[in-house]
């Protein structure tokens, strides 16, 4: 067998960077990149059949759930060429699939020489997994193209390695074959690392420079940083600098993953593994930060990577007022792990306390949520997500609006919204279908391609608002679940664009606010009144709900005067049960929220708001009470 | 002074409507008749009086389930027991609610004799269409019948129930129905809104879609004009749901909602007396079993608090006539109340909220603001 028994493996800080390879996996959600991953730890031995389980690598009970990654992990896999019979040291980069996290994955493909790209080979290729191969090809790494799943009855390897090959200028034989599920491959996969992806290069004399690409905060542990080094040498008890910031801390703790964090003797040129400083925030070790020694520092830096920016905002509340802080805790525990979460304390008129929240993209925003509601058992209602925009005033007054109800009143003279370049891969047979879609949502198209005989690449400049408002789920229906989007960020361009107050007995209901472009204005307020008027009961007085755009009207309904509410009967045996449902909605009643006189059950701004998983989650809730 | 309610749960049938605490016969036993059933029924109502105080009895009201089912002498050994322990006032009110079709002549004169003085016949509605949605079987023709002979049998007191909302009813079919009930030279009407209750053959059949119930505006009219219609008659609103001649008021009823004490005699009867309630086991085999056993027939019980019996205070006075005292509110409440009397909802006559009729079509929320 070409596994390497771990104590007898090359170890750590002993290791010739020639017997090392680093590589990173590129692959679309469930295109079996965890089960791949699995299977090389089976096959390396670094994990005993006996204690092996499913997605090993993915840690958070989400990941394993939704079936995909969110942070990125490094596991060092000693292997024995089958073809050299030499010992070597691969380290695995794992990468989450998602638009949301691109961030995410340039940091892993900075530590890596090599990516596999692995494609399922009954789906072919997705465009989140291609903008992340033109990733890895712009960072000029070795890409080793990988068809997956070739146990299943509808792969095609032939039609996708053709696919394949056409994308990355290959020929379709240099598509390896393999499967995750039945192992089928995977030691001839590792063979192949060994022998394409070159080895790290790097100076060991140099003074110490390790590129951080991610840190994770453990609850036990404080922080681990996940490093690649490139020049010198890190040893544990050394002190050690972040470059940035010019701090230093005591490297308690240096190891690689194995895939269980083990302690080393310390990390030598191109090796991947963990630091422990015993500091509590992830901010302290900023991901693209070089750390270098205290001792002997370095002069340069390594290059880093862009700070992750929030694209998507939205309003976080608690359905129960009373759990505001309990939100708060866990909003500042959740940013331990994760930096690109952002958020500031919000009230509402209608929702109360809560907070606005910046977000990657949509996916990360569930994320957070549930993660929210699941780690601190909070039920939480978030407002419809909108993006950044930047409203000019005329008289050159600039603000930067990521809150509906704080868009600016006075004349304006401009506002802006991010633009994204977007890239849609899909069956030629959806492309009408597709365009359709992309027009309605003020997209311009600018090319198409086939990436095969009956695949297409279907690019277009969206408005990042309009992928934001169901964009993705109007596309999966759209053409059966078949197409897949990619985007990435554009800048700004300016837009017809306008705030759509709703005006309860002509008072601004914060919660419903929104920024639409002006043709869809009208529609908004019309869903958005009809929708009230539904759901607020009928009041003492006749209350009209209106749309308006600053002082116009553009929609409006009524809730007529209520007429009737009084139980005919009330006689010896109703009286008790009436005062008990009387006494019930006394309490009811300190749940209403005041519009100026109009009284409104909270329960009804939390249908208007709420998607129909919210819906389902607030009726499950109410279940167990 | 103590009333009494005497639960007689049996019916015939039992309506489509109705979730009341009643029985048919071949419900408590297969096969049984109702003299079956019923047997020893009065037997262990008058083992449970046994417990009750022994104050003087100003109102004794028989309810079901359909009390004018069971034979006079029946229900009089009820009154001539009361009669003999507590004693009755002189002008003691005793009411029999009453199905059109199970009254004779000769039933009546029995009842008259037995002492009862009042009597209310379930009339509901003048339209078969109506009836038939309320699963009822009398024949409308029967209400004047059994009216014309009650009268002749010497009864001075007669009311009729009826009810309005039901689904397919339009408020000209109301005003058929309240115009024929006041044609029968009544002193006193009850007519209550349909309220569909959970778990009864009406709601499954809403529920699925066969029935519709009327909107409330539609309910709010007929309100309204039953209202204008009896008030234009000579018969005046003294209660949220009851009309009468002056004098024709029911006490029996006027003792629940001034919280007087009175007692509930059968299963699943309730009673308030000096700030408690409590109230009997459901089931009429289980009340019996737990009388002849010689045990108590209470399920439960609870002793309300100040508040809570200023809220039942201000909840059943405002639905009276008589009003609510001004001097039972907070200043808060006042000030809610204060936008429904410009509304029009309300009228303060002698420092007591009278509510108009508009006013009493939204009662439950004028009591939530007057409970702040």
């Amino acid at each position: 067998m070409p596994a390497i028994p771990i104590a007898k493996a090359p170890q750590p800080a002993a290791t010739n960077p020639a017997q090392i390879r680093n590589f990173c996996i590129i692959a679309h959600i469930d295109h079996g990149k965890s089960t791949l991953a699995d299977r090389m730890l089976g096959i390396t031995e670094v994990v005993e059949a006996r204690n092996m389980r499913a997605q090993y690598l993915d840690r958070m009970d989400i990941e394993r759930e939704r079936g995909i990654t969110i942070k990125s992990q490094a596991v060092r896999l000693p292997w024995r060429s089958g073809i050299d019979g030499n010992e070597y040291i691969l380290n695995m980069i794992d990468t989450p699939g998602h638009v949301d996290f691109t961030y995410e994955v340039s940091r892993s493909l900075a530590a890596c020489e090599g990516a596999i790209l692995l494609v399922d080979c009954a789906q072919g290729i997705e465009a989140q997994t291609l903008a992340n191969l033109y990733l890895a090809m712009e960072n000029n790494l070795t890409i080793i193209p990988v068809l997956n799943k070739i146990d299943l009855p509808s792969a095609q390897p032939e039609k996708f390695a053709a696919e394949l090959a056409r994308l990355i200028g290959c020929q379709p034989e240099d598509c390896l074959r393999v499967s995750g599920k039945t192992g089928d491959g995977v030691a001839d996969l590792l063979d192949q690392i060994v022998a394409q992806i070159p080895a790290p290069v790097g100076d060991a004399n140099a003074p110490a420079r390790a590129l951080i690409f991610d840190s994770v905060y453990d609850s036990y542990r404080g922080v681990v940083t996940y490093v690649r080094v490139v020049d010198g040498h890190l040893n544990p008890r050394e002190q050690i600098q972040m470059f940035s910031t010019g701090v230093r801390h005591e490297a308690l703790e240096v190891g690689v993953i194995s895939p269980e964090p083990l302690p080393s003797k310390g990390l030598g040129v191109g090796e991947v593994g963990y630091l422990i400083t015993g500091v509590k925030d992830v901010r302290q070790s900023r991901v693209g930060d070089t750390v270098t020694t205290y001792q002997n520092p370095t002069k340069s830096p390594l290059a880093g990577y862009k700070d992750p920016k929030p694209m998507v905002f939205s309003g976080l509340f608690p359905l129960d007022g009373a759990d505001f802080p309990l939100l708060r805790d866990a909003l500042d525990k959740l940013q331990l792990n994760d930096a690109a979460l952002v958020y500031e304390p919000e009230s509402s008129a209608a929702l109360g306390f809560g907070f606005r929240c910046g977000f990657l993209g949509l996916l990360h925003m569930e994320i957070v949520r549930e993660r929210l509601e699941r780690e601190s058992g909070i039920n939480l209602i978030s407002t419809a997500p909108n993006v950044v925009y930047r409203v000019t005033l005329e008289d050159g007054k600039e603000f930067i609006v990521t809150n509906p109800s704080e868009f600016p009143n006075g004349k304006i003279n401009s506002v802006k919204e991010p633009i994204v370049k977007s890239t849609i891969l899909a069956p030629s047979e959806y492309i009408g279908t597709i365009m359709e879609l992309c027009q309605e949502r003020r997209g311009t198209m600018q090319g198409m391609d086939y990436i095969s005989d009956d695949r297409v690449e279907i690019r277009y400049t969206l408005p990042l608002a309009e992928i934001v408002f169901d964009f993705f789920d109007q596309l999966k229906s759209r053409t059966k679940g078949y197409a897949s989007l990619d985007y990435e960020e554009l800048g700004d361009e300016e837009g017809n664009l306008v705030k759509v107050d709703i005006l309860l007995q002509g008072e601004a209901v914060d919660a419903f606010s929104a920024i639409v472009h002006r043709d869809k204005a009208y529609s908004y307020g019309v869903m958005m009144t009809g929708k009230l008027r539904e759901l607020i009961p009928r009041q003492q007085f006749e209350v009209p709900i209106q749309a308006a755009i600053g002082s116009r009207i553009i929609a409006r309904e009524n809730i007529r005067a209520i007429r009737k509410d009084v139980l005919a009967k009330c006689y010896g045996g109703d009286i008790s049960r009436k005062r008990k449902l009387l006494e019930k909605q006394k309490e009811g009643k300190k749940r209403m929220k005041m519009v100026g006189r109009v009284e409104v059950p909270q329960e009804a701004f939390v249908a208007a708001l709420a998607t129909d998983a919210d819906i389902e989650k607030i009726k499950a809730a109410r279940k167990q009470d | 002074m103590l009333s009494f309610y005497v639960h007689i749960p049996y019916c015939i049938k039992r309506c489509g409507y109705c979730d009341f605490n009643t029985y048919t016969p071949s419900e408590l036993q297969d096969g049984a008749t109702l003299e079956i059933v019923s047997n020893d029924y009065i037997d262990a109502v008058l083992r449970e009086l046994e417990s009750a105080p022994k104050d003087q009895v100003p109102t004794i009201f028989f309810g079901g389930g359909t009390p004018s089912l069971l034979p006079a002498n029946d229900l009089g050994r009820v009154i001539i027991a009361i009669k003999a322990r507590n004693g009755l006032t002189a002008d003691c009110e005793i009411t029999l609610e009453a199905n059109p079709d199970s009254v004779t002549q000769e039933k009546l004169q029995d009842y008259l004799a037995a002492g009862f003085n009042r009597i209310s016949f379930g009339m509901q509605s003048a339209q078969p269409h109506v009836l038939a949605v309320l699963d009822r079987t009398h024949n409308p023709a029967n209400v004047k019948r059994a009216v014309d002979m009650a009268r002749a049998a010497g009864f001075e007191s007669i009311s009729v129930d009826l009810i309005y909302g039901t689904p397919g009813e339009s408020l000209e079919d109301w005003r058929k129905t309240v115009t024929e009930a006041l044609s029968l030279g009544i002193d006193h009407i009850s007519a209550y809104a349909l309220i569909v209750e959970t778990g009864t053959k009406l709601a499954a059949q809403i529920k699925r879609g066969d029935l519709t119930m009327p909107n409330d505006d539609l309910m709010a009219d007929m309100y309204l004009l039953v209202d204008q219609m009896c008030n234009a008659a000579g018969l005046n609103w003294y209660e949220l749901s009851n009309w009468a001649k002056l004098g024709k008021e029911c006490l029996h009823n006027i003792a629940y909602w001034q919280s007087a004490n009175w007692w509930g005699l059968g299963p699943g009867a309730h009673s308030h007396v000096n700030r408690k309630r409590f109230w009997n086991v459901k089931h009429p085999t289980a009340y019996k079993q737990k009388l002849f056993s010689g045990e108590s027939p209470i399920a439960d019980s609870e002793d309300l608090t100040p508040e809570q019996l200023r809220d039942e205070s201000i909840m059943l006075a405002i639905r009276m006539r008589s009003g609510l005292a001004l001097s039972l509110l907070s200043e808060a409440a006042k000030d809610n109340l204060a936008a429904y009397k410009s509304s029009g909802h309300l009228e303060i006559i002698d420092g007591a909220i009278q509510l108009t009729a508009q006013g009493r079509l939204i009662a439950d929320r004028l009591v939530r603001e007057a409970l702040a």
